[in-house]
């Protein structure tokens, strides 16, 4: 054993089992208030997984449907739900989800941290997708699902061409999960971020903690816009607010960028992670480590960086700019590039290495094959001519299939072969696992295939049924043989699976001989005590660590407080900084989680009073869970190493709650900006602006507005200088802070006042439309800010509010800044694009 | 005479030069891809034989940057050479396709005096004349694709988009509906007729004129159903009903191949299967199926279908 290491033996007696007192998993029914991310992501997987089969259970359907032309068996209603709900389970129920599933039940493991550092966060994000996400399903049962395709164009979608309860089932439903994905995404990026091993460099992460960091920052700037779109058109909906309405000035391809802003992010949210995997779990296969991993990181970052610049590429048939659609073009081409390289990196790392021919590695196979051919395919269909070609035919179905399942599924499939032994020591057999890769990657060729060919011979995507004498009956019948096949191969898979996991537990070890940290010995707590990382692929370069950690020799090998802590080490060098308390179990992130799936279920089912009844006990819940943050910390310094002592907590900027707030004040600007985006498109498109009949606010008032959301920060400014002062007046605090309150409630009224005045009607067309959903989110935030400031105040009256314990006024501060820096540029746009 | 039977829709066989630009590129592109694979797949085996040593720049740089950028940009250049647009000649015709829910409103401009010739669910066009559709919805979006002619286009409310193409041989080429657009999407097919243009000529001047008179007893009961039996809330039979869009122009309905946007061939005793049965044959068009009594509806198929 090296002598360099944190700790010594012998250790404490009792050190171990404090430890697993502190992280022991409540038994039977109390298992729902688990947070452990490692809990959470077990069930988030499974839920996951759970989706796909339901989803492809509708892909069965519509292909047996479509095996024969003419068929009669699904009549043109109900196919209409299974293709919609077919592709908004697999991308919003399935394909996102089980992404940060992966990372949130890996991560901990792999960075060698105890847990992620807002258990909770994640708790709340999983069962709110699983209550909102099961509920959405279930529409299909009773007909009224969604049936205007995933994509939900309007004026499809609008209130007169779909009146039922479909289309809002989707939007409120479908809104509230991105809700959750966001969620899932701070957690995911703050934890990658700052609770890495101590020594594990941004240089010394592994790769699919890099493609997680890429995608949480995408979901950060991707999923804004269609949280944004789908509250437009539920306004439209519900309100008659004429956003995307043609002949009140709005425009139907409005919701078609706000949907692909996010949509083609998407689908490198959903790729790179699998990238990741694969980056992961190819070098081990192959038994050599990954040919260049910097590029890889590189090539990462750069297609989540090109993600955002092709939305318009699925817009190529709607009549755009012959400028605009040859940079998109070029621009989707260019994507191929950070692709090949890391194709090219995979197969240097076979080349340089010896293939163990395990199930894991056949998917792996199965992936760059299957994949190579997506990517083909999909430069073809960035080319122009081509595009206008086999835009929304059967050519595109296969596409995204092969980048899809290729892409994704045969990747994740790998993943499972490869991590199930961390669930409870046993892996799946590699027998059944032949038969699995077999029938998938056969019957996935024999249903996808041919869909290009019937693509090329002209057969549109989204029909029901098809005339026998145009030619595609036999690429139909081929592809609903696959589909069959295909489905078979998960069965098997399913069948193992099960059968596997209801075998006792028993240690794992590391049966691949992997390079990383999950495959540590490890408990519920995660490794006996944090590794110390000098080095890329630590298991492979130091074959004691294991042993090392489980004995107690590295960081942090008890716990200081008695309760759940984890190391927050700094961002680039992951040196010590503090010692993070993590809250434990809790009932409080289900309760508000049942809450907000209730809330958008009522709102949807037209009953209001129900709908705020449960809200209220959501917030409430909410409200309690986060009462119980930001303690003070139970002693100032903690022993976490022999002779080494580092703070508990943190306060301000080295705070992971700061950096939390931080995102969640990029989501709140990347929202409001798809608003006004919305507001200035539909503005430049008028011949006037603002439209004849309607006039902008008067300028006094809005300076007024604009004079009362400064006051309001300049308020709690003094609010915070005084408090900077110990011991602070919590009498002259909680003044400042209603004060405040009050000029951020001025604000919000005033600018709506300003333009009831100006007679705002915003049913009259699509820009006072916006202009109004513009006011209803300086309403939100005037409510928001004002929940802060009660909540602060009672913080202060109870004693929760110290030099020790600032976090929640810190955070506060900054949102309180950015909303009124937020609500001052969208009252710019508004006032004075008439003037320009 | 043009052929009823219509042309396998198949971008792989393109009648005219814009869709023969783009089958070129899908065979080249469809060729490039397939050395692509072959050089992947190649690799692959080699990666697999043994434990080699590698060097990883020329695999990264020389595989991973170099061979797709070389690649792409060959792309890139060929596609602009080879579909640059020549401007539009002069005597363009031009045709306006409003898509409405599930059907094609097609118009023409009377050479003449330039007033709108209205017709439906099939565009009729001369052989070798370059033709610009101007394209918009009433509803909802849809999207018109005739693939042998050209690639496809979004038909949206509130905007006009533009396709240009032509036919470089006389034939029935079938398109569709390729936007998806509510329940009866499937059953919205689309007929570009190609025809001499002298024929296309005459053509046109036939479908300026009013609705032939019945010239049988039956047929003229026929007529008297049409207006009685309201049919004329939605369809305009000129000469005959006023003016009203909610459904096909029915002026010269008999002329035309097919009926219900592709639905069934306008054959004998088409017309009156399909007033009978239209939800059963297009579930969930606009129009009701109607309960007619048999005498009825016999003579009002029989006046439509002598409506040439």
């Amino acid at each position: 054993m090296r002598a360099s290491l944190p700790n010594r033996l012998p250790r404490p007696d009792d050190e171990l089992q404090r430890l697993r007192d502190a992280w022991r998993t409540p038994k039977g029914w109390r298992f729902i208030t688990t947070v452990n991310n490692t809990n959470i992501g077990l069930l988030y997987i499974a839920t996951a997984l759970l989706f796909l089969l339901l989803a492809g259970v509708l892909g069965l359907l519509m292909r047996a449907q479509l095996a024969l032309p003419e068929n009669t068996l699904i009549g043109a209603p109900l196919y209409n739900q299974l293709f919609t709900m077919h592709g908004t389970v697999m991308m919003f129920l399935f394909a996102v989800p089980i992404v940060e599933a992966v990372a949130v039940y890996l991560l901990p493991g792999m960075l060698g941290a105890r847990d992620l550092p807002f258990p909770r966060l994640s708790a709340y994000a999983y069962w709110a997708y699983a209550f909102g996400g099961l509920g959405f399903f279930c529409t299909i049962f009773f007909g009224v699902a969604p049936d205007g395709g995933w994509f939900m164009y309007p004026p499809l979608t609008d209130a007169k061409y779909s009146p039922g309860l479909g289309a809002d089932f989707w939007l409120l439903g479908i809104g509230f999960i991105e809700i959750s994905a966001i969620a899932g995404a701070i957690e995911l990026i703050v934890g990658i971020l700052f609770t890495r091993a101590p020594g594990m460099t941004l240089g010394r992460m592994p790769v699919f903690a890099w493609a997680m960091l890429v995608v949480g920052f995408m979901i950060v700037f991707a999923f804004p816009a269609i949280i944004a779109g789908t509250a437009l058109l539920e306004l439209e909906r519900a309100f008659d607010w004429p956003f995307f309405d043609a002949q009140r000035g709005g425009d139907p391809l409005l919701w078609q960028h706000l949907f692909w802003f996010f949509g083609h992010p998407e689908v490198y949210i959903i790729f790179l992670p699998a990238a990741g995997i694969v980056s992961t779990i190819l070098p081990v296969a192959a038994r050599s480590a990954l040919v260049g991993e910097r590029a890889i990181v590189a090539a990462l970052i750069a297609t989540g960086a090109l993600s955002f610049a092709l939305w318009l590429h699925h817009m190529f048939t709607a009549g755009l700019s012959a400028l605009s659609a040859a940079l998109v073009s070029a621009a989707s081409l260019a994507i191929a590039v950070p692709t090949a390289l890391q194709v090219f990196a995979w197969i240097a790392t076979l080349a340089r290495g010896r293939l163990q021919w395990t199930t894991s590695a056949l998917f792996l196979l199965g992936f760059l094959a299957t994949f190579v051919v997506g990517g083909l395919t999909g430069v073809m269909v960035a080319v122009l001519p081509f595009d206008a070609q086999v835009h929304d035919t059967y050519f595109v179905v296969a596409h995204l299939h092969y980048v899809l399942i290729g892409g994704m599924v045969f990747p994740l499939f790998a993943a499972i072969y490869h991590w199930v032994p961390l669930v409870n020591g046993h892996a799946l057999s590699e027998r059944v696992g032949r038969w699995t890769f077999g029938l998938m990657f056969g019957g996935f060729h024999l249903a996808f295939f041919p869909m290009h060919i019937a693509g090329m011979l002209g057969m549109p995507r989204r029909v029901y049924t098809y005339p026998a004498d145009v030619g595609w009956n036999t690429p139909n019948l081929l592809s609903s043989c696959g589909a069959a096949v295909f489905a078979l191969g998960v069965g098997v898979c399913l069948f193992d699976l099960v059968r596997t996991l209801a075998r006792a537990r028993r240690p794992h070890g590391n049966p691949w001989n992997s390079a990383t940290l999950e495959w540590l010995p490890n408990e519920e707590f995660g490794a006996r005590s944090i590794p110390a990382i000098g080095e890329r692929d630590p298991l492979w370069h130091r074959p004691g660590l294991a042993a090392e950690v489980q004995a107690g020799l590295h960081w942090l090998p008890g716990t200081a407080s008695g309760g759940r802590e984890t190391l927050i080490t700094s961002v680039a060098a992951a040196r010590i900084h503090h010692l993070m308390m993590l809250p434990g179990d809790s009932a409080l992130p289900i309760l508000a989680a049942a809450a907000t799936a209730a809330f958008f279920f009522l709102l949807t089912l037209k009953l209001p009073f129900a709908a705020f009844a449960v809200g209220t006990a959501g917030v409430v819940a909410a409200l309690r869970w986060l009462w119980q943050t930001d303690q003070r910390p139970f002693q100032p310094l903690a022993q976490v190493g022999e002779g080494i002592v580092i703070p508990v907590g943190a306060q301000g900027l080295s705070r992971p709650a700061w950096w939390a707030a931080l995102i969640f004040v990029v989501v709140d600007a990347t929202t409001l900006s798809s608003l006004v985006f919305a507001h200035v498109h539909v503005a430049m498109a008028g011949d006037a602006c603002p439209p004849p009949g309607t006039s902008a606010a008067p300028m006094t008032t809005i300076v007024s507005a604009a004079a009362a959301w400064i006051a309001g920060s300049a308020t709690l400014f003094a609010a915070q200088r005084l408090f900077a002062r110990a011991p602070y007046s919590v009498a002259a605090f909680c003044s400042l802070l209603a004060v405040a309150a009050a000029c951020a409630a001025g604000g919000s009224a005033l600018q709506i006042a300003g333009f009831l005045t100006s007679g705002l009607e915003p049913s009259a067309n699509a820009w006072s439309a916006t202009v109004g959903a513009l006011l209803g989110v300086g309403a939100l935030h005037a409510v928001l800010l004002g929940v802060c400031a009660m909540f602060l105040i009672a913080r202060s009256i109870a004693g929760r509010l110290g030099p020790e314990s600032r976090a929640s006024l810190d955070c506060v501060v900054l949102f309180w800044h950015a909303s009124t820096v937020l609500m001052l540029a969208s009252l710019a746009v508004v006032q004075l694009m008439p003037l320009v | 005479m043009t052929p009823l039977r219509s042309e396998l829709p198949s971008i792989l066989a393109p009648a005219g030069p814009v869709a023969a630009a783009s089958t070129d590129l899908a065979w080249a592109m469809l060729a490039g891809s397939v050395g692509v694979i072959s050089v992947i797949g190649a690799l692959i085996v080699f990666a697999l034989m043994k434990r080699r040593t590698v060097r990883p720049v020329p695999w990264l740089i020389g595989g991973g940057i170099v061979f797709p950028v070389a690649l792409l940009s060959a792309l890139m250049a060929y596609t602009l050479a080879r579909n640059a647009n020549p401007p539009l000649p002069a005597d363009t015709l031009v045709v306006s396709v409003t898509a409405h829910r599930w059907w094609w409103e097609v118009s023409y401009r009377d050479p003449r005096d330039g007033a709108p010739i209205v017709s439906a669910n099939e565009i009729r066009i001369p052989t070798g004349r370059t033709v610009r559709l101007a394209v918009t919805a009433s509803d909802v979006i849809h999207s018109v694709w005739i693939p042998q002619l050209a690639g496809k286009v979004d038909a949206i409310p509130g905007r006009i988009n533009h396709l240009v193409f032509a036919a470089d041989r006389s034939g029935t080429f079938r398109g569709q509906c390729a936007e998806y657009c509510g329940d009866a999407h499937a059953r919205m097919a689309l007929h570009v007729i190609s025809m001499a243009p002298t024929e296309f000529d005459s053509w046109l001047a036939g479908q300026a004129d009013d609705a032939a008179a019945p010239a049988t007893d039956r047929a003229r009961a026929g007529r008297e159903a049409f207006l009685r039996s309201g049919c004329r809330q939605c369809h305009t039979i000129r000469g005959v009903s006023a003016v009203a869009s909610r459904g096909p122009d029915l002026t010269h309905v008999a002329g035309r191949p097919w009926i219900g946007a592709g639905v069934l061939r306008n054959e004998p005793g088409a017309m009156h299967a399909w007033i009978a049965n239209v939800q059963a044959l297009k579930p969930g068009a606009q129009m009701p199926s109607f309960d007619l009594d048999e005498d009825t509806l016999g003579s009002l198929a029989e006046y439509l279908e002598q409506l040439r």
